[in-house]
């Protein structure tokens, strides 16, 4: 056998007999109380999108305020009702808006949307396993976010309108009904919903976690997982540790607020009388509130990271470099994520040794991002790259985690945070590195596996006109917002004319309104694309990206229970691309191994 | 009208959308390139890869320019000794992230040009370099602890405890204002409860404490120039946050945990009249934590004077309860009940100094 015979042997592996017992099921259990991963996923994406574009329809809102604070806007009156007076947006309901993007786009879009949809759709798919360990609870994590957000989006509604005391809902501003309208009934309904979305994250998570670790294919180490199985994995333990935190903080939250307790509350006078309140601690609520924060931003981040590994690996057709160091810094990045959230405390008034300490370990965290990104930069180098629609928004990804990854090592620095906390900058820094960024995470996972989940493929023309818009969109609205925040411009400012130092920013503040609409409009061309797809897309084949990992041996409409018959055993690890000496410049990882052929090697010979 | 040109837009758009769509599909079917791999067709991966080029030649011009242009408006003038040591840390660190933002920036967009497919090539079998990996993973780790280190030095020096000789001002933050209390002839404080507040006593000072009779309240704040100048910080209601941008110097007011920064202002106010070329240049403290419907109107001024012009101004100062006599009256009779209270209201005021 010549060394150039090895084709792609796509056949399975039978180690066990394993049958799929799914019985038949009616519209209602196939489509609404699914149990199946697949559906839940798309039910966690389609969710996601809708709330992305409230999310993104309300930063539009308050973005017009901020792009012209002295123009008025008459047509909003009949959508925004009361809280437009004379084309004037309540300066309450500025705030309100603000709240609900950051809750929606965290909480709603970025963890459920992202993390909920990838973890479910390609869990099973990528480790070889029939569904998720509880399916009924994987049903019932949606259904309970699903419920979440309803309540979410219901205190829009309200007459005193919703939570207004930012996404971070720091007491006493939260906790007490007469400080803003904002904390009254939106309020209870914001600490509801956050309660249930919790218990929702903590149902998926625990159903990721025991997938992974119990229902492994025949031959699926953890050591041949793909990078997106890690990452979703290491996000779901980080949620599992960090969520029940947060839970805590929201349930004496709701103790201050309704009972008269006072754990985040003390000496206070407010609206003509002063309160009984004596003895707690605002700061208490904050601790609690970053201990779930910080990691949180990491919840969002890492499964980003493992699908732009895997789009990247199969895009440029080569092992993604340094898959262990991939591994160890996600672990890293993992740990350090529970040490650093005093970072967002640093004026607060606590300890100054504290905030040395957290400093540190703040700075620390940079040192295995900058692997993730030196890594990725090393498996585009002498690649044969093709650039899919999923691709563009990979490399997009890692250009806006290195632009938004550095600022943070300014903020990170106490002695600079003094005067950049609470400012654009910061919005900045944020809005790179977890937003957009985890966006563009989330839109190469979509382009990249909608032919897994629709059984069609997206448009990539409308693909690149999508990405090119929103790229270059994204750096206007932030890059400026950078220039201001350095200038001290602070964050949650309905007007800023009133301040001779802030005043000479109209100009900026225009651009970036007009950039975020830019960026808005351009997220509908996604929209058609992704709906009319579904129905009238191009149909795909088996394996359309000549991809290495299991979900693409599936057919191409896998059923509830993914494979028809058993499921493949996996040999290899999955970023086995343009192997030297194999016919295609891939190689999945069921193909078993010759005994001859050197391009057949098990991968660990390659680190030996 | 301007609703039905909106719908009809966004129809439009949408019909657009369709016909592109339809159009782009005909056209690969047309050329063929609808039967190759995604992803591999040459016009898709020339123009993208092309235009990642531009992006990074035309996005770093932009940049470059866009930032040069802002220079002046971001660079507020440093009015602190601290703001020069945290100016100077930070434009070194924005050295240091630069030359990494643009190696790797750079290195991104070019490697995507490069390396974009070609149907006769194939990709560089490369899994792994240990010796690279230790290599960047210790250049940052070299470089995060050498900024770890710089930032820890000022950090300290900034969070020191302040000089005895320091001007004591308190501020105050309430929904939506600030108030300032010096502490008078005798450099106390008086004792302040929240149960005391009421409409002319807005800091709940307790009057009966004697260091109490001689604090006054400035409807602006002024510091000499040159010299220690401690705020002790508080709130009465929820947490606001003291920022003044010119001196580089923020710090949360948070009810019920009094919080302080000291600073040394470096220039007067007519000084920074002069220099940025604005008669009517007045130093400003905002409000930075979200404190409500009126947080972004929390304006209050700050007069950075001559140490002699300093005293003048202080001379003039009269007592809050000189200004406001009436206040006593409710002291006059309240006073046995609080002293019984208190005990030993000296102690009461150091105990606040201490946590401080």
């Amino acid at each position: 056998m010549s060394s150039t015979d090895i084709t792609i042997n796509q056949d399975v592996h039978h180690p066990h007999e394993e049958h799929d017992h799914h019985h038949d099921q009616n519209f209602i259990e196939k489509y609404i109380f699914s149990q199946d991963h697949k559906v839940i996923a798309k039910q966690y994406l389609i969710t996601g999108i809708a709330w992305a574009f409230i999310g993104g329809f309300l930063s539009i809102l308050f973005r017009l305020q901020l792009g012209w604070p002295e123009a008025t806007f008459t047509f909003l009156e009949p959508i925004l009702g009361g809280w437009v007076e004379n084309g004037k947006l309540n300066p309450e309901f500025y705030l309100a808006l603000v709240t609900m993007h950051g809750t929606i786009m965290v909480f709603f879009v970025l963890t459920a949307g992202l993390s909920g949809t990838f973890s479910n759709f390609l869990i099973p798919l990528q480790i070889g396993a029939r569904d998720m360990a509880s399916g009924f609870m994987n049903m019932l994590s949606y259904w309970i976010f699903f419920i979440s957000s309803v309540i979410m989006f219901l205190s829009l509604f309200l007459e005193t309108g919703p939570a207004a005391g930012g996404w971070t809902v720091y007491p006493p501003l939260s906790a007490l009904p007469q400080a803003i309208e904002g904390s009254k009934g939106g309020m209870t309904m914001w600490l509801i919903s956050m309660a249930l979305f919790i218990v929702s994250q903590l149902l998926g998570g625990v159903n990721y976690i025991t997938t992974v670790i119990n229902l492994r294919t025949r031959g699926m180490s953890m050591t041949k997982l793909p990078l997106t199985i890690w990452a979703f994995f290491i996000t779901a333990v980080l949620g599992l540790l960090a969520f029940p935190v947060l839970f805590s903080a929201a349930l004496l939250l709701i103790f201050d607020r309704s009972f008269g307790t006072s754990f985040f509350l003390s000496d206070i006078f407010i609206a003509g009388e002063a309160l009984a309140h004596s003895g707690g601690s605002a700061i208490l609520f904050q601790h609690l509130f970053w201990f779930l924060g910080h990691p949180e931003v990491y919840i969002v981040i890492m499964p980003a990271f493992g699908i732009v590994s895997e789009v990247i690996a199969t895009n440029a057709r080569k092992p993604i470099f340094g898959y262990r160091a991939m591994i160890g810094s996600l672990l890293g990045i993992a740990v350090l994520s529970f040490v650093v959230w005093a970072h967002h405390m640093f004026v607060t008034g606590m300890n100054p040794f504290l905030g040395s300490v957290f400093m540190f370990l703040t700075l620390i965290i940079a040192v295995p991002s900058a692997v993730k990104v030196f890594n990725w930069l090393a498996t585009l180098w002498r690649g044969n790259i093709r650039f899919t629609t999923a691709m563009m928004f990979a490399v997009g990804f890692v250009s806006l985690f290195i632009s938004g990854g550095l600022t943070g090592i300014i903020l990170g620095n106490s002695a600079l945070d003094i005067q950049l906390h609470d400012t654009y900058f910061v919005i900045a820094h944020f809005h790179l590195v977890m937003g957009a960024a985890a966006f563009f995470g989330m839109f190469a996972g979509v382009y990249h596996w909608f032919p897994k989940m629709f059984g069609r493929m997206m448009d990539d023309k409308l693909g690149f006109v999508h990405f090119w818009l929103t790229f270059v969109a994204v750096y206007l609205v932030f890059m400026p917002m950078h220039y201001i925040g350095i200038a001290g411009f602070p964050r949650r400012y309905y007007a800023w004319t009133g301040f001779e130092v802030f005043n000479g920013f109209t100009d900026m503040n225009m651009f970036i309104s007009i950039s975020a609409i830019l960026g808005f409009s351009a997220q509908f061309i996604f929209l058609f694309n992704f709906v009319y797809s579904i129905f009238r897309g191009r149909k795909t084949t088996l394996n359309p990206w000549h991809s290495n990992t299991l979900e693409w041996t599936t057919p191409v409409n896998p059923g509830h229970g993914n494979w028809p018959g058993e499921i493949p055993a996996v040999y290899r690890w999955p970023y086995d691309y343009s192997k030297p000496g194999a016919v295609e410049d891939y190689i999945p990882q069921n193909v078993p191994f010759s005994q001859t052929q050197s391009s057949n090697l098990p991968q660990e010979r390659d680190f030996e | 009208m301007i609703t039905f040109a909106i719908v009809l837009s966004i129809v439009l758009l949408f019909v657009i959308l369709f016909l592109l769509f339809r159009i782009g599909t005909l056209a690969s079917i047309f050329r063929g390139s609808s039967e190759r791999a995604p992803g591999t067709t040459k016009t898709s991966n020339r123009v993208n890869s092309t235009l990642l080029l531009l992006f990074l030649v035309g996005g770093g011009a932009a940049f470059i320019w866009s930032f040069a242009d802002s220079w002046e408006g971001m660079n507020l003038p440093v009015a602190s000794v601290h703001g020069t040591w945290t100016d100077s840390l930070f434009w070194t660190t924005m050295i240091v992230i630069g030359i990494v933002f643009a190696i790797t920036q750079v290195l991104l967009f070019y490697y995507s040009y490069k390396y974009q497919h070609k149907d006769n090539k194939r990709a560089y079998y490369y899994p792994h370099n240990n010796k690279l990996e230790i290599i960047w993973t210790m250049i940052p780790a070299v470089v995060m602890a050498l900024l770890v280190f710089a930032g820890w030095k000022t950090w300290t020096k900034i969070t020191s405890a302040a000089p005895e000789s320091a001007v004591v001002v308190e501020v105050m933050g309430k929904q939506f204002n600030w108030m300032v209390r010096y502490p008078g002839q005798d450099g106390q404080l008086g004792v302040s409860k929240t149960t005391l507040i009421d409409a002319t006593n807005e800091f709940g000072i307790d009057f009966s404490d004697p260091s109490a009779k001689d604090d006054f309240i400035p409807n602006q704040i002024h510091v000499p120039v040159g010299k220690p100048v401690l705020l002790k910080i508080r709130s009465r209601d929820v947490i606001h946050s003291v920022f003044l941008p010119h001196f580089r110097l923020k710090m949360d007011a948070v009810p019920g945990m009094p919080t302080s920064f000291w600073f040394v202002p470096t220039k007067t106010t007519a000084e920074m009249r002069t220099e940025t070329g604005n008669p009517d240049f007045n130093y400003e403290l905002a409000c930075a934590e979200l404190c409500g419907r009126g947080h972004f109107a929390m304006r209050f001024m700050l007069v950075v004077d001559e140490p002699a012009e300093y005293e003048a101004w202080l001379a003039e100062q009269k007592p809050f309860v000189e200004q406001n006599p009436g206040v006593m009256a409710k002291f006059a009779t309240e006073a046995p009940q609080d002293l019984a209270l208190d005990a030993k209201p000296g102690e009461k005021a150091e105990e606040d100094k201490t946590e401080l």
